[in-house]
């Protein structure tokens, strides 16, 4: 388990020199994923793509949350679906405990499943109705053909208890479960199969927030008790403060910044981080009064065909001639913070 | 294994605990709740269980499928030489008193001389004791419309569930196959089905009746022999249902294709397949665990609703001559009955008795599809 390969600790993006001696459970280089749009009755050309992650770069350490924020449509699900393979990645690559996956096939890339998991944004939707709670869970377990099925039935059980639902529960369908169980069945599903790490694609942000906060930490209680390592993907910018080690800020298709949690919460320096930082409402009255918002101008740009240079000068308050020039790159202003942005450096 | 804090189980009364709600399960209890459809049900029923007991029927002497009479005993042709050898030529209905002992239904005089020039009626061991026969009436040639009608339900609903069948299957296979794979192939798929869709239905099915029609003929003179020699005898054995079954499946299932497969893209998409997909199952896996369950509802539903057309298409056909073989009762030969032989007015049973009947069973299905419809497709439960 312990296998840490100092080789894969190339100087990029998101490896500070002070963590050189931490595990890197997961590299993401210059990771891209465009989609296609085609056109044509029966021969279909490719006219143009959608460029939803485009070039993103960043490194997990075994044991870390590492939060991903951003607006709606910045590319924060693809990326997390790309590195779970769920997506085919248009160039790139993923390394999982310094073993490329982009390449995996068949088999192999099947046994590498069973160390990355997913939970899902819609519980609703990321539940099959057909299926009884008992089959769902155990899935996982049918599809790698581990145990007898009494064998699997006892995990199922002790996979309930441990997200908190009542094992008498197998037998029962998802339309009978509230979001927030559903949120733990969809949960149990993905602990199944013991793996160390779960991209956790807005997994909260579907529920009531009442229910919120029983979610949240039953995630940080199973990361303590299991060992996990999670990439949470999310854009209530409280919950990840609360809940992520580090935290990347993507603006269409592209890490903007990254840093410790506390450090990016406190001095955000790329433009767009501190605009999205300042529309954070402050439970304080007295700060809340005093509170800045600043309100970017226009819309997000089209992902088929983003500005030249920064992508973010469309709407950049601070905006001067190189950044419709040249493409930023992530870079480590301050121990531990990168910054793409050219009016930092 | 520790539990989250704050997450202790959700208790719930013990009773619900164990209530299990299988969603099959409640589909059933939804139709349940449906009077008009489970009638509807029970009729489809009676007429299957009735349409697949007609030999035994026939074997026990009760019905006829050419004549209809009551008992072994009471029916008795004139002379060796009619249609079949029924021993022991007795009295006829008629002679002598000139009373006919028999309640001949429908049966007009003219169709009743016909009947008794062909057969005679012995009288039963009681002469005032009342035999039934020709419940239903009968037609011009001594044909019982109750048998008739009773083997025309054998036809019409095998076309029906043969032709829901071919298109449920080739349909949802062809659709699933589209959606599921999607790109390059879905696109051709669909154009092939578009095409399809431009060829007037019924032309095509009655052209291919007459192309069937013509083969056989050609192959009559000549030695049968082959493959289309085997196909001819079994269609022959069939009573040309086996070529109905074919014209009518050739161009139904391309509605049943596309409702395949805008389920399936609908499904496909959804977190759940994506889910099974992380975990590392294989496509085979995808489709019929994850997506095959989910669409079948509303497909079962459609297939259900389209019953009808084809019991109304092979009616069609035999009305004009091009369904099944002459001789084989259906329900749309009977009709025809009144076009070739008249009686539109004097011999109602004629028309009335076949059509009933196709209106009954048409009907059935129509009530039983939309009682499916609220039980299966989840979109409409509760409206």
């Amino acid at each position: 388990m312990n296998q840490v390969a100092p080789d894969t600790l190339s100087e990029h993006a998101g490896a500070t020199s002070s963590e050189t001696g931490r595990e890197i459970i997961l590299e993401v280089t210059d990771l891209k994923k465009y989609f296609p749009i085609k056109s044509g009755v029966l021969f279909q050309r490719e006219v143009a793509a959608v460029k939803a992650v485009d070039g993103v770069s960043f490194k997990i350490f075994q044991g870390e949350t590492l939060g991903l924020v951003g607006e709606s449509g910045c590319g924060k699900s693809t990326t997390g679906r790309t590195i779970l393979q769920l997506y085919r990645a248009t160039s790139g690559s993923v390394k999982f405990r310094g073993q490329e996956i982009t390449s995996l096939k068949g088999t192999s890339m099947r046994k590498m499943r069973r160390e990355m998991q997913m939970v899902f944004q819609d519980p609703y939707a990321s539940l099959n109705p057909r299926m009884s709670v008992g089959r769902i869970v155990g899935e996982p377990l049918v599809v790698h053909n581990i145990g007898t099925k009494k064998e699997r039935e006892e995990r199922v059980a002790e996979l309930l208890k441990l997200v908190g639902l009542n094992p008498y529960f197998v037998n029962r369908y998802p339309h009978e479960f509230s979001g927030g169980q559903r949120q733990r069945i969809g949960l149990a599903r993905s602990l199944a199969l013991n793996p160390s790490f779960i991209v956790a694609d807005e997994p909260i942000s579907a529920l009531d927030v009442s229910i919120q906060a029983q979610v949240v930490n039953l995630l940080e209680q199973l990361q303590d008790d299991l060992g996990l390592t999670y990439l949470f993907i999310a854009h209530d910018l409280s919950m990840v403060r609360h809940l992520c080690d580090r935290v990347a800020v993507m603006y269409l298709g592209k890490i903007v910044e990254i840093a410790e949690s506390e450090e990016l919460y406190t001095n955000p320096l790329h433009p767009y981080t501190q605009a999205l930082l300042s529309a954070v409402p402050v439970p304080d009255p007295v700060v809340e009064e005093q509170r800045q918002r600043i309100i970017l101008k226009g819309d997000v740009p089209s992902p088929i065909n983003p500005p030249i240079g920064c992508n973010f000068n469309t709407r950049c308050p601070v905006a001067v001639d190189v950044c419709h020039e040249e493409d930023p790159k992530l870079e480590e202003v301050l121990p531990s913070h990168w910054v793409a942005c050219h009016r930092v450096v | 294994m520790a539990v989250a804090e704050g997450a202790e189980p959700i208790s719930l009364e013990e009773e619900s605990i164990h209530k299990s709600a299988n969603p099959w399960a409640d589909a059933w209890h939804m139709f349940r709740r449906n009077k008009a459809s489970v009638i509807s049900l029970i009729t489809i029923i009676v007429i299957v269980f009735v349409a697949i007991t007609a030999t035994f029927w026939t074997k026990a002497g009760l019905i006829d499928a050419r004549t209809g009479a009551k008992a072994r005993h009471t029916i008795n042709p004139v002379n060796q030489t009619a249609q079949d050898a029924y021993p022991d030529p007795g009295i006829c209905a008629r002679d002598g008193q000139g009373q006919n002992p028999y309640w001949c239904g429908w049966l007009d005089d003219e169709s009743l001389a016909v009947v008794q020039d062909r057969y005679c009626f012995r009288a039963a061991p009681d002469v005032n004791q009342k035999q039934w026969c020709y419940v239903l009436g009968g037609d011009s040639q001594g044909k019982d419309w109750l048998s008739q009608t009773i083997y025309g339900a054998q036809v019409s609903l095998s076309v029906g569930f043969v032709g829901a069948t071919m298109a449920l299957l080739v349909g949802l296979v062809y659709g699933v196959i589209s959606g599921y794979y999607g790109g390059r192939v879905d696109n051709i798929m669909m154009r092939i089905v578009d095409f399809m869709y431009g060829i007037p239905y019924l032309v095509l099915v009655i052209l291919l009746q007459v192309f069937f029609t013509e083969i056989a003929r050609e192959y009559q003179d000549s030695e049968r022999g082959g493959f289309v020699g085997f196909v001819l005898d079994l269609n022959q054995d069939m009573g040309g249902l086996l070529f109905l079954f074919f014209a009518l499946g050739v161009l139904s299932w391309i509605g049943m294709a596309r409702l395949a497969r805008g389920q399936v893209l609908s499904y496909r998409e959804k977190e759940f397949v994506e889910a099974a997909r992380a975990v590392g199952a294989k496509d085979r896996r995808i489709i019929f665990v994850h997506l095959l369950p989910n669409i079948m509802g509303p497909l079962i539903v459609a297939e259900t609703q389209q019953i009808p057309g084809y019991i109304f298409t092979e009616a069609f056909l035999s009305f004009i001559g091009l369904g099944v073989q002459p001789g084989t009762p259906s329900w749309g030969a009977m009709i025809s009955e009144v076009r070739t032989r008249g009686g539109f007015f004097s011999n109602r049973h004629i028309l009335l008795v076949p059509s009933l009947a196709l209106v009954i069973t048409t009907l059935s299905f129509n009530f039983l599809g939309d009682g499916l419809r609220d039980a299966l497709d989840p979109r409409l439960r509760g409206t």
